[in-house]
């Protein structure tokens, strides 16, 4: 099921005396999510992702703006007749139920003609449960497993009703580090053998980019890019973008454009037709602005254009990051990715770079928006 | 669960009407609050229309009090002839005097041997801490009824009848409070207590200095619902006194009920539990979230 | 720390001085009075040891009408306040506007003296000869017969008793309540409407389940509390309960020990000794019950 936000607003009314403002949590969003794709919601803290599931699934009521499932406006319309199942962060099963009495819950509501049978939810709830492969564990109550299996109960539980929409939030922030990495293969691989539109909710870059088929970046409920990981991470559109996805972050510096190269201090880096328009590159001829440099970006060469001080090298196995600071850069230290045949002397106190252009992004040091 | 299955499944869902669905919802999410508030209304008056009753019996004269067979549930003329009567022709202040003499004095004595056992608890170290403390728990499980017999014939052989004295040393301890108390000063990091052990703070003056302090809130919870206990109390007071001048509010609005005012002055005696039950009022309207949620922490009406 | 310091002991002086002598010591007495026989309180003097008292309660028929009395009313007002208390915690529960003011006007029995407001319901209730009382009228006004309630036959006092024992638990059983229904995890609640559950569904698949310890809870406090009703009866029939046959348990205890027909501490330390069976006895079962109906 395609959807479809529209104009998408959701403002929570003031609360407290002391903060008398009303918080937008959710502004003008307008973006579709395509028919069975795997799609994460992603922003720091407080930036209106959850608010914007809750928008999906009906749990909050949008202040202005349309949502549509395929053709059909539900922006009205509550949760249960919207066809989405949703799982919640600290996975909200049943403490007094089993784990198949939890899957089967939501069959149980159903009436009318949609009833079923005894036989038919049985049926469907060894599929669900065949499917995030907890078959062993029906008899338990949920404070009887780990997390992980935990968290599978709870997405069988939102896959029972065969929804045409999935909906996560935050679903592995409550795991361990080792246990996140196989839940979302895990959660990857179910959504692939269903099909269903999923929507996850993540503060974790790394996470989202790694299952997602498209990432929605955002910021204090301001929508800044979609689009598939690989495109955001190779053109973010604006300074926040290029600093939220990576790890380690980019490397940001102060620079400025000067007869056409792109200076950093007093080096000239590159070369601004390898960053630029022409018509772009002389519009800012003289001025001053911030470059953003991904890890990756750094190719050791002893003549390189770009110095740095040295302050220390972390071997890593297959590559070593570099770790050095230059006066004109806005973070402390500035890590650079090398592959580990290269060698560097620890005891040097300066290292030099040629930097690829491509990894090289200018901003505009009032909009923060991305030169192109 | 195949992708064409699923959308069979749903073509169905969707010849559902929609707004027909929504509208129905919505009608019945009024209905229910609708009924929610009459509910709660209704239970309202119940508790508020005798707290009404007495202060309407109160400021209606006694003639025309007893002149109406069908009481009206309001007065023109209200007068405050009972209140005088209420102070004049009974006790009344003598017996708010006690409550009140007898209420802080219970529960200043009862403050200050909660606080010590709970900071012995609490903090000190000491040979069979644990073994005292399950003790004083197991305390809690023995129901007044009975001791209230020994306590009884005690204080009468201790010639303690119709005494301040008498009314008091029973109750001047709480295992319960003492729990609460403990678990409150557990709470105060450990730190603190070595920082002023450095410092050379004697363990008395860290009590007081820091402990109380810091713990105020649930000090201040303990002592509104012992004021509270100690002005609702009625059992112990009606076996230990037979002098009304040592009578609390609750055997005085009993005495007044039984004996007071010559003749049936209904008005009057409604002007006494008026003047009787302003004070808690008062109280509890005062400190309302202290109320509660010590209340709601394990007090049970005593 | 100096672990044989005798200084702890010091701060725990008062309370165990206090304790000792009015809990401890008065438990282990109340047991010696109901086996000594022939008591006399004047001289302390008593003719042999045995199970005479409880033999002579348990004949009493003022002993026979307590326990029927206070059973009755226990088996009445235990159930209906904690369902009643349920019902108006899940309106409460429910609303947003005005809850606060529901909340405090609701709470306000539990601050009151449960002698002073009786009186108020012992007048609403009463028929005199000047006045059928406001009760009346309104029984009167929708066809019903008057009743006395507080004067009258066995079942109106019945039920006076109930009500008012009923309004005055009600605050506690609601404030627990309320806060048991507040603890329960929204996430629950959100998850239950996305599955489409009905209201009904939602309070007995989750909420009840969630809040049954709570429920346990507040019967089997209700249930020790109801056992013990003494002063709210006093309050709406006077003290001499006996004349009005509407003596409780507890109310048997005090009259033996100290009343008209008073004097008889070992009477009365073998009815409170009864007593404290019957409610250790229930509270026995109800904990039992509770474990296997409770959820977890």
């Amino acid at each position: 099921m395609k959807i479809e936000l529209q104009h998408l607003t959701k403002k929570f009314p003031a609360q407290g005396r002391k903060n008398r403002k009303e918080v937008i949590a959710v502004n003008d969003f307008s973006f579709e999510i395509p028919d069975g794709k795997l799609i994460g919601l992603l922003g720091p803290s407080g930036c209106g992702k959850s608010t914007t599931l809750n928008l999906i699934c009906g749990l909050e009521k949008p202040t202005s703006g349309k949502l549509y499932f395929g053709d059909k406006d539900v922006t009205a319309l509550a949760p249960e007749f919207r066809g989405v199942g949703m799982v919640f962060q600290n996975y909200a099963l049943y403490p007094h139920l089993t784990v198949e009495q939890n899957i089967r819950f939501p069959l149980e509501n159903l009436k009318g003609s949609e009833k079923l049978s005894k036989e038919q939810m049985q049926a469907r709830v060894a599929e669900a449960a065949r499917l995030v492969q907890i078959e062993e564990l029906m008899d338990r109550k949920p404070k009887e497993l780990s997390g992980g299996q935990q968290q599978r109960v709870a997405i069988a539980r939102a896959l029972v009703k065969m929804p045409d929409v999935l909906l996560l939030d935050e679903p592995l922030s409550n795991l361990d580090a080792r246990l996140r990495l196989q839940t979302r293969e895990e959660i990857r691989k179910i959504q692939k053998k269903t099909g269903i539109t999923t929507v996850f909710v993540t503060h974790d870059q790394e996470e989202a980019m790694s299952i997602s088929d498209m990432i929605v970046v955002m910021k204090q409920g301001v929508l800044q890019q979609i689009g598939e990981p690989q495109e955001v991470y190779d053109n973010p559109v604006n300074l926040f973008v290029a600093k939220f996805l990576g790890t380690p972050p980019i490397n940001v510096f102060e620079g400025y454009i000067r007869q056409g190269n792109l200076y950093i201090g007093e080096e000239a880096v590159l070369s601004c037709n390898e960053l630029l328009r022409e018509s772009s590159a002389a519009a800012i001829e003289g001025k001053k602005v911030f470059v953003g440099i991904r890890p990756e970006g750094f190719v050791l060469k002893e003549d390189g254009a770009f110095s740095c001080q040295l302050s220390g090298i972390e071997v890593m196995g297959r590559d070593i990051s570099v770790v050095s600071t230059h006066p004109s850069a806005l973070v402390v230290t500035i890590r650079s990715i090398i592959n580990a045949e290269n060698y560097v002397n620890p005891s040097a106190t300066q290292v030099r770079f040629d930097i690829k252009p491509n990894k090289v992004f200018l901003f505009d040091k009032e909009t923060e928006e991305r030169l192109r | 669960m195949d992708k064409q299955r699923r959308s069979e499944e749903k073509n169905g869902a969707e010849r559902r009407d929609f707004a027909v669905l929504e509208r129905r919802d919505r009608e019945k999410k009024i209905g229910l609050r609708v009924l929610t508030y009459v509910l709660l209304t209704l239970w309202g008056i119940v508790v508020l229309f005798p707290f009404y009753w007495m202060i309407l019996t109160s400021v209606k004269s006694y003639g025309s009090y007893n002149a109406e067979h069908v009481p009206a549930l309001f007065t023109r003329n209200p007068t405050l002839e009972n209140y005088r009567e209420a102070f004049t022709a009974v006790p009344l202040g003598g017996y708010l005097a006690n409550t009140v003499v007898f209420a802080v004095a219970t529960t200043a004595i009862m403050v200050l041997v909660i606080t010590l056992a709970a900071y012995a608890f609490a903090r000190l170290q000491f040979r069979g801490k644990n073994l005292v403390f399950l003790f004083f728990l197991s305390l809690m499980m023995i129901p007044n009824e009975l001791v209230i017999i020994t306590n009884f014939t005690t204080i009468t052989n201790l010639n303690l009848r119709n005494s301040f004295l008498g009314l008091i040393l029973p109750s001047v301890t709480s295992v319960f409070y003492i729990y609460l108390l403990k678990e409150n000063f557990e709470q105060v990091p450990e730190e603190l207590y070595r920082a002023a052990k450095v410092d050379g703070t004697s363990d008395f003056k860290y009590l007081w200095k820091v402990m109380l302090p810091i713990c105020k809130p649930t000090l201040v919870t303990v002592i509104i619902l012992k004021m509270i206990e100690c002005w609702n109390s009625y059992v112990w007071p009606r076996l230990i006194t037979d002098d009304p001048s040592y009578y609390l509010v609750s055997n005085g609005i009993q005495e007044i009920r039984e004996n007071g005012f010559g003749r049936e002055n209904i008005p009057a005696m409604m002007a006494a539990v008026v003047v009787i039950s302003v004070p808690l009022v008062v109280l509890f309207l005062v400190f309302r979230k202290k109320v509660m949620a010590g209340v709601s922490r394990g007090g049970v009406k005593g | 720390m100096d672990k044989t310091s005798k200084k702890p002991w010091l701060y725990l002086l008062p309370a165990i001085l206090f304790l000792g002598f009015f809990m401890v010591y008065p438990l282990i007495d109340v047991f010696v009075y109901s086996v000594e026989e022939g008591y006399n309180f004047a001289s302390q003097t008593y003719y042999g040891v045995g199970l005479y008292n409880y033999s002579y309660v348990l004949h009493d028929p003022y002993f026979l009408q307590a326990i029927k009395n206070t059973c009755i009313l226990v088996l009445i007002t235990v159930p209906l306040s904690t369902g009643l208390a349920l019902l108006i915690s899940l309106g409460l529960s429910s609303i947003k506007a005005l809850r606060d003011l529901y909340q405090t006007v609701f709470f306000l029995p539990y601050v009151t003296n449960t002698l002073a407001v009786g009186l108020v319901f012992m007048i609403l209730f009463q028929k005199t000869e000047y006045t059928d009382g406001l009760v009346n009228l309104l029984i009167h006004a929708f066809g019903g017969s008057t009743v006395d309630f507080i004067d009258g036959p066995y079942w109106a006092k019945m039920f006076v008793l109930c009500f008012y024992t009923v309004w005055v638990v009600m605050p506690f059983k609601i404030l627990i309540l309320t806060s048991a229904l507040a603890s329960v995890n929204q996430d629950y609640y959100k998850a239950a409407r996305v599955d489409g559950t009905s209201k009904v569904r939602i309070f007995r698949k989750i909420t009840l389940p969630m809040i049954s310890p709570m429920i346990f809870y507040l019967v089997i406090t209700g249930f020790i509390g109801a056992f013990k009703a003494y002063s709210d009866v006093v309050a709406l029939f006077g003290t001499d309960l006996n004349a009005a046959g509407m003596n409780t348990i507890v109310g048997y205890v005090y009259d033996m020990l100290y009343g008209d027909s008073g004097g008889y501490p070992s009477y009365a330390s073998a009815a409170a000794i009864l007593l404290f069976a019957i409610v250790l006895t229930i509270t026995c079962i109800n904990l039992l019950v509770s474990k296997k109906h409770v959820h977890y």
